[in-house]
């Protein structure tokens, strides 16, 4: 029973821990869609920023992987 | 996971990240030779293919396999130049190396029965670590103690530097944390929702939406394998400028 017990808590806990990474989805949607309306303004400029937006991208996305270690973790680790 | 097989309907995604030993057994010691094992040489030898029958001939007028060696040379060439500048194109080679490494891991990876060496955060953490210790040292060489000040933001106002200092502080120790899982985060996650939408086609129903599931995954799974590859290296170009460039914020 208490087994059961903290095995339920974890997956509820994964599960949780899942949500970060909608924050992470909406982060990179936000910096692709900008780099995309200010490249339609001025496309010229477009191509020397696409580096730019990669360490952008990624930088967002690292703190949604957190979360993502996070459910790893409980799901496997703890 | 998944011990217990309930029902008929059982999909096991992580089944696939299992490190087995080559030559049976169980145990597995430093020295054992496993699947990562096989499937690290295999992109090495992969590269080495690539680059030296590439160019063996030199020609002028590239043929097909030295154009693709001469390309990627030139592409990482010119982001190492664009974001570390003039005095990173010293460490250039290192660069390619952890490029084509990483690239071939993941496009071999990609392979039906292969192994991904590069969704296990033990091979990733140790590329960032070396980054993140080549870059330190790197530092405190080029700067002596000077590369400190990388920490303090002369141009925020002297009230708020402390509170900076020990967030650029904090940043710059979970650096390589975060280099490391997203490039193992991103490539388990992936394997894993295509191995999960493949378990769906012993639903007899399903099974045609998943094939074309699955072919569209595949080729998302293909550009997540380059993006993956080039975002690891670009990071490495620019926790390099921090090294080699003025310690200028």
């Amino acid at each position: 029973m208490e087994g059961e017990l903290a095995q339920m808590g974890k997956y509820i806990g994964a599960g949780l821990a899942a949500f970060g990474l909608g924050g992470a989805g909406i982060g990179v949607g936000n910096i692709a869609g900008n780099f995309l309306a200010g490249a339609l303004r001025n496309p010229s400029a477009a191509a020397g920023q696409t580096a730019t937006l990669f360490v952008g991208i990624a930088f967002a996305e690292a703190l949604g992987i957190f979360s993502f270690l996070i459910a790893l973790l409980l799901m496997f680790a703890v | 996971m998944a011990e217990e097989g309930a029902s008929g309907f059982q999909i096991h995604p992580m089944d696939q990240f299992i490190v087995k030993p080559l030559f049976g057994g169980d145990h597995i010691a430093w020295y054992t030779v496993t699947n990562v094992t096989l499937w690290m040489a295999i992109a090495v030898v992969a590269i080495a293919a690539m680059l030296m029958l590439g160019t063996r001939r030199r020609a002028i007028v590239p043929s097909r396999s030295q154009s693709v060696a001469e390309l990627i040379y030139g592409f990482v060439y010119n982001m190492v130049e664009e974001v570390t500048g003039r005095e990173g194109v010293k460490y250039f080679p290192y660069v390619l190396t952890l490029f084509l490494f990483i690239l071939f891991s993941n496009l071999l990876g990609l392979l039906p029965a292969a192994f991904t060496t590069t969704s296990h955060i033990a091979v990733t953490i140790v590329l960032a670590m070396l980054v993140f210790l080549g870059v330190t040292i790197l530092g405190f060489v080029k700067h002596g103690i000077g590369f400190l000040g990388m920490f303090w933001v002369s141009s925020a106002p002297l009230v708020i530097r402390p509170i900076l200092a020990v967030i650029e502080v904090i940043s710059y120790f979970v650096r390589p944390v975060s280099h490391s899982i997203r490039l193992a985060g991103n490539l388990m996650a992936g394997h894993a929702v295509i191995k999960v939408i493949a378990g769906f086609a012993t639903l007899v129903v399903a099974s045609p939406v998943v094939i074309g599931a699955v072919t569209a995954l595949y080729g998302l799974e293909l550009l997540v394998a380059c993006v993956q590859a080039y975002v690891f290296t670009i990071l490495t170009c620019v926790y390099l400028r921090d090294a080699v460039g003025d310690v200028h914020h």
